[in-house]
């Protein structure tokens, strides 16, 4: 439907697909504009060289054996909760809960670490932390995904409300379990016994984390790509009226995926309680649950992909503390440099998509 | 009252869309006091051709005359500022909003809404020409009549008087209809011209004063209402017969395998889609369902397969192996597959329903099969081979196995849901415009697929829209009108003009 | 008597600062766009309300407080504009997901907050030690009738700004040309499209202004509920989430938004009124927005009440269809 005489200057147009790595080639470019972005920023701000800011970055993120663990622990953290959000993401539902599942998840794995620490050996009371957690996430999980099914109930804005309450029970447990009395924390949890601890493998502190999510990161990958429920899930996904076509249940298919979803996500709590901070608080989540929304959405839910750019958000986090301490910025840069990198790597997503078509060009067939 | 000078005069418009022509060379004119009739089966490009008028589409070629001068429509704007103004199929309402809000957005003017002069405004309108309308109604708490009332209004608030109403009469009770014409004779009376895109004969009978006909995009005949009858204008419609020699084997030994017992359907807004329809499909049997688009069929189709709710009637299957009745009414598509009925089901919407388009050749022929076998993991290496198979046998041009469905062209994408649909060994096959879009050759490789699955006994139902195939493929068509059963005749020596007349009227020929 | 009064004020002062958020929300979900940057747009407009007061009070000797006043109210609008502004291009010209490009929002405008505001509290010498004492006390300012009427003593001038604009943008919605054009863009795009309405202009400007808005609430919370200082505690992240809730529990209606948020901002504050309550129960009530606005989500979609339901293409992008 043309409204002026003569064709728009520029036309948009889908296009219908793109060589690989001409996508990976925008995105690169867009990861570097925005660091050359950043660069800029970062000059106006504190007047440094950006590369030895960079340099610094990269000092705190892998500058010692222990540091990288760390980041590689934190890594894992980001992929498990994107590992856990790709299953619903894949079926188009939005669960913007992940925050609240983890801390959930987290909630139940301090409470079987404080109410059983001393009644169970170490390796009981991490398969009841992991059950718990489990469970925790998916109740957490299953409640928006029934109304959605059943009701049709916005589930964005559902899961959105769920973080908060979840928030606040994490508040309240804070309260009840705070030690010492008064201090609103709770301190580390079993500081002198380690009991539900993640026990150091090969004498590293968190070769267990990283084992537990690769392991959960390839079962992923395969429950979708290969299994019965995981070819449900992309029908469903992608065309509702073909999943009710061929008799699929979708009200099944989106309560049994959530529940998974949130189950993992609860995980990934138990993962930052028993094998990291050893203790919970409402920043235990940690904003991480918004985050791996992006994640998971960027690397279009293939878990190997979500490696890489949990990778990278995770050194930008790392790295801006470095900068922190060491240049006397705050740390909160990271945050600002994570969304610049982020705005332009979403916006590069367009180029991939589309095309421009110039006024007087032939569109090439 | 007519006047000399035609309001609209349209002159060897053409339209193709890639390399379907639309409309070939059309010439037509429209007069102001006068309510015309375009006639035509489907696929006969009316509607393409009043979309030009409204601004939807641009002709590729010839001229449109408005009032003596010649104009260019590029936009429903446009069209609005030469009064012309079209009623579509499909109205374009916002639900939560009133009937006055609806006819009042997107007109420009600033400011305050004053609907006290706008409601004003809407009952001189709708007094003048006898509508019922209450401006500050809902539009989702409105009747499908209502609601075409409200785009009429719509229409005749920015000062239209040129009205073209695409099928307006097909969501209407006989009641509405009455209403609806009474409407249109005091538009025509006040001067207005009035375009009515319709199949059905009786109305134009009743209400236009000249009849347009056109086939297959191009124009027939135009005739006063007064100087023709019912079967010239059937003739005109549908034309002669043409041969096309499809093959048509005898049926060996048919036994009933379908039962359909007064089946009554009624979509979401409440309208009757199916009344009582009765028949029987019988094994090693094409059953045709001729009928204007909109007279039931998808419903019918849907309902057997699960896929749409019935208000009442019944479905028995007849299992050839254990002899077995089955009652399918009510049943999801989940529950039909369980029990053990193998039915196919080729829908009319081929990427929407019947494939997923992102997914690739071997993953859609998964969509049926999937659930097959005890292990958790699907079996991907059949429906591989599957693909493979449906691709050498049937032809199918595509790169290869693993390309997107949607990326094939419409033919090929057709072969490949008939062949999925087909290697599931039916007992039951139903078909939704197998051909409809389709190049010769894929059609023909369609038909054979047909009569092949006809030979191996498959009780087979055949929805489709050119007459000419349904004569020469089905050896029964059953014929719909307005939802229920016109006649139900042999496909061998039938006449083309008396099935025809069963499409456009109820009982036909017969019925008078 | 005076508890329930005092309640009263502590629930209005909270619920402006939210009441503006959701405002600017409801504006924007009206076109369509479901902003989940608000947190972050809030965020941007407080910080540069701040910076613009702080510049101004330290590069003039004798700041005079209207003057103050008027640059962080420009300061916040124009920041909070190019947050939305930013949404609105990757969404709309852009066409990436609206749920992602919002959280991406929140992260970056957060980010930018507070560290510009750690900065400025370190150049002003520690935590919570930046003042824009004149500034802030000219958003403090009570008016001088209300002086001593019981709740209405205390309350700066944006209380009541934030009620008069609510009520604007109701009668915007409903008796304006625009405001329908803007309610039939955000329930049927392609009907507006159709009808001649220009859907990316509406979607750009209700969103830009509606986060201007959402802005004047992040001004308000370090003006007036701060009284003119930073503090990295997150504080304006939950309310900008908590206006997202008010968003859902008002329906999408201006007016409602109004008492609904003195009534969050009551739940809220209700633990310190009530007695003997351990602080781990307190933690429980402060659950209660939430929970409700939960309610409030699902009885609206079992109700089906069509004008009780969120913008039907709300969260969707739209496109017209190539021919």
């Amino acid at each position: 439907m043309n409204h002026k005489a003569t064709e728009p200057f520029v036309r948009i147009t889908k296009r219908d697909e793109i060589a690989a790595w001409r996508g990976w080639l925008i995105r690169l470019t867009s990861l570097v504009l925005a660091l050359a972005v950043c660069a800029v920023v970062i000059y106006v701000i504190v007047k440094l060289n950006p590369l030895k800011v960079y340099g610094a970055m990269w000092e705190g993120a892998f500058g010692s054996s222990k540091r990288s663990w760390v980041t590689l622990r934190d890594t894992m953290m980001m992929l498990c909760i994107g590992v856990g959000l790709a299953p619903a993401f894949k079926m188009r539902f939005w669960n913007i809960g992940a925050e609240g599942q983890i801390l959930v998840g987290g909630i139940a794995t301090a409470a079987v670490m404080i109410y059983c620490g001393n009644l169970m050996p170490t390796w009981a009371l991490l398969l009841t932390s992991f059950v718990a957690s489990c469970a925790a996430g998916a109740l957490w999980g299953v409640v928006p995904a029934y109304f959605k099914a059943r009701f049709k109930t916005n589930e964005t804005l559902f899961t959105l409300m769920m973080n908060y309450v979840a928030i606040q029970l994490t508040s309240y447990c804070v309260a009840l379990w705070e030690n010492p009395y008064g201090s609103n924390t709770v301190g580390v949890i079993n500081q002198q016994t380690k009991a539900g601890w993640f026990p150091p493998l090969f004498e590293q502190q968190y070769v267990l984390n990283v084992v537990l999510v690769m392991v959960l990161a390839v079962t992923m990958y395969v429950y979708l790509r290969y299994s019965k429920h995981g070819y449900e899930i992309a029908v469903v996904g992608e065309s509702e009226r073909t999943a009710r076509y061929v008799g699929i249940s979708v009200r099944r298919v989106i309560i049994r995926t959530m529940t998974i979803s949130g189950a993992i996500c609860g995980l990934a709590g138990f993962l930052a309680v028993s094998g990291a901070s050893h203790t919970i608080s409402t920043s235990t989540a940690g904003g991480r649950g918004f985050t791996a929304i992006i994640v998971a959405w960027l690397a279009k839910f293939n878990t190997f992909v979500m490696i890489l750019i949990a990778a990278l958000l995770v050194f930008l986090e790392k790295g801006a503390m470095q900068i922190a301490s060491q240049y006397n910025l705050n740390d909160y840069a990271s945050q600002m440099i994570t969304g610049i990198i982020l705005f332009f790597i979403l916006g590069s997503e367009f180029f991939i998509n589309y095309r421009l078509v110039f006024r007087g060009k032939k569109e090439a067939k | 009252m007519e006047s000399d000078e035609a309001a609209v005069r349209m002159r060897d418009i053409t339209k193709t869309f890639g390399s379907t022509i639309a409309n070939d060379h059309v010439c037509l004119e429209i007069y102001r006091g006068e309510i015309l009739s375009l006639l035509g089966e489907n696929g006969s490009g009316k509607t393409t051709l009043m979309n030009m008028l409204s601004g939807i589409y641009y002709p590729d070629a010839g001229q449109i005359i408005v009032d003596g001068r010649e104009v260019s429509i590029r936009s429903p704007k446009d069209a609005y500022d030469l009064r012309i103004g079209m009623i579509h199929q499909h109205f374009k309402l916002v639900d939560v909003l009133t009937a006055a809000e609806n006819i009042i957005l997107g007109m420009p003017a600033e400011g305050r809404l004053d609907m006290k002069v706008i409601d004003e405004k809407i009952r001189e309108i709708s007094s003048l020409y006898g509508f019922d309308v209450d401006p500050k109604q809902k539009v989702y708490d409105m009747s499908v009549s209502q609601k075409q009332t409200v785009e009429i209004v719509k229409v005749l608030y920015r000062g239209a008087d040129i009205l073209i109403l695409d099928e307006p009469t097909a969501v209407l009770t006989p009641q509405e209809t009455d209403k609806l014409f009474t409407v249109l004779r005091n538009m025509k009376n006040d001067g207005k011209a009035v375009v009515i895109i319709t199949h059905k004969l009786h109305e134009v009978e009743e209400i236009s004063d000249r009849v347009v006909v056109l086939r297959r995009g191009r124009f027939i005949g135009d005739v006063a209402t007064k100087d023709t009858n019912a079967a010239e204008m059937t003739n005109m419609m549908v034309g002669r017969s043409v041969s096309l020699n499809i093959e048509r084997p005898e049926p060996k030994d048919p036994q009933p395998r379908l039962l359909v017992t007064d089946l009554t359907v009624r979509d979401i807004d409440g309208v009757s889609k199916l009344s009582n329809v009765s028949f029987t499909a019988n094994s090693g049997e094409i059953l045709g369902v001729a009928g204007i688009s909109g007279c039931g069929q998808k419903e019918l189709l849907e309902a057997i397969a699960g896929l749409q709710p019935v208000e009442s009637g019944s479905i028995s299957y007849f299992d050839p192996n254990s002899g077995r009745q089955i009652e399918l009414l009510g049943r999801t598509p989940h529950d039909i597959c369980n029990m053990g009925v193998a039915l196919s089901f080729v829908p009319e919407d081929r990427l929407g329903m019947g494939l997923v388009g992102n997914m690739d050749l071997s993953d859609n022929m998964m969509l049926r099969s999937f659930r097959c076998g005890k292990s958790v993991f699907t079996d991907r290496k059949k429906p591989h081979e599957l693909a493979e198979h449906v691709v050498e046998e049937l032809e199918v041009n595509t790169p290869g196995v693993s390309t997107p469905v949607r990326k094939l062209s419409g033919g090929n994408v057709q072969k490949v849901l008939v062949g999925r649909e087909i290697s599931s060994a039916p007992t039951v096959l139903m078909t939704a415009y197998a051909v409809r879009g389709l190049d010769i050759n894929s059609s023909y490789t369609i038909y054979d697929l047909i009569n092949r699955q006809k030979e191996a006994g498959v009780a087979v139902i055949f929805v489709g829209e050119d007459l000419d195939v349904l004569l020469e493929l089905c050896d029964r068509i059953l014929v719909l009108c307005g939802g229920q059963v016109s006649g139900i005749v042999p496909g061998r020596g039938a006449d083309k003009r008396g099935v025809g007349m069963m499409m456009t009227r109820l009982g036909g020929e017969a019925a008078k | 008597m005076t508890q329930v009064l005092s309640l009263l004020q502590a629930a209005m002062v909270f619920g402006t600062v939210i009441l503006f958020g959701a405002m600017g929300e409801i504006l924007t979900e009206k076109s369509g766009n479901l902003n989940l940057g608000v947190p972050g747009i809030m965020y941007l407009g407080g910080i540069a309300g701040l910076a613009g007061a702080f510049w101004y009070e330290s590069a003039v000797t004798s700041p005079v407080a209207i003057v103050g006043l008027l640059i962080a109210l420009l300061c916040a609008l124009a920041a909070a504009a190019l947050g939305g502004l930013i949404y609105s291009f990757l969404t709309i010209t852009l066409r990436a997901n609206q749920n992602v490009t919002g959280l991406t929002l929140t992260i970056f405008g957060s980010g930018v907050a507070n560290l510009f505001g750690g900065a400025m509290n370190k150049m002003a010498g520690g935590v919570g030690q930046i003042s824009v004492a004149t500034t802030s006390g000219a958003y403090r300012a009570t008016l001088p009738f209300l002086r001593d009427v019981g709740v209405f003593s205390g309350l700066g001038f944006m209380v009541y700004l934030a009620i008069i604009l609510a009520f604007l943008a109701s009668y915007f919605l409903s008796k304006t040309r625009k405001g329908l054009n803007l309610r039939a863009v955000g329930e049927n795009p392609a009907t507006a499209d159709a009808a001649g309405i220009s859907v990316t202009r509406y979607k750009y400007l209700s969103t830009c202004i509606g986060a201007a808005i959402s802005g004047l609430g992040g001004l308000y919370y370090v003006m007036d509920y701060i009284k003119g200082t930073w503090s990295t505690d997150g504080g304006i992240e939950k309310l900008g989430w908590l206006a997202v809730a008010l968003v859902i529990f008002a329906r999408w209606k201006p007016t409602q938004a109004i008492w609904g948020s003195y009534l969050f901002g009551a739940l809220f504050w209700l633990f310190l009124y009530i007695p003997n309550l351990t602080r781990s129960s307190q933690e429980l009530f402060k659950m209660l927005p939430y929970v409700v606005t939960i309610i409030v989500l699902v009885v609206v979609s079992l109700r089906k009440k069509r004008e009780n339901q969120p913008p039907a293409s709300l969260g969707l992008p739209y496109f017209r269809e190539e021919r």
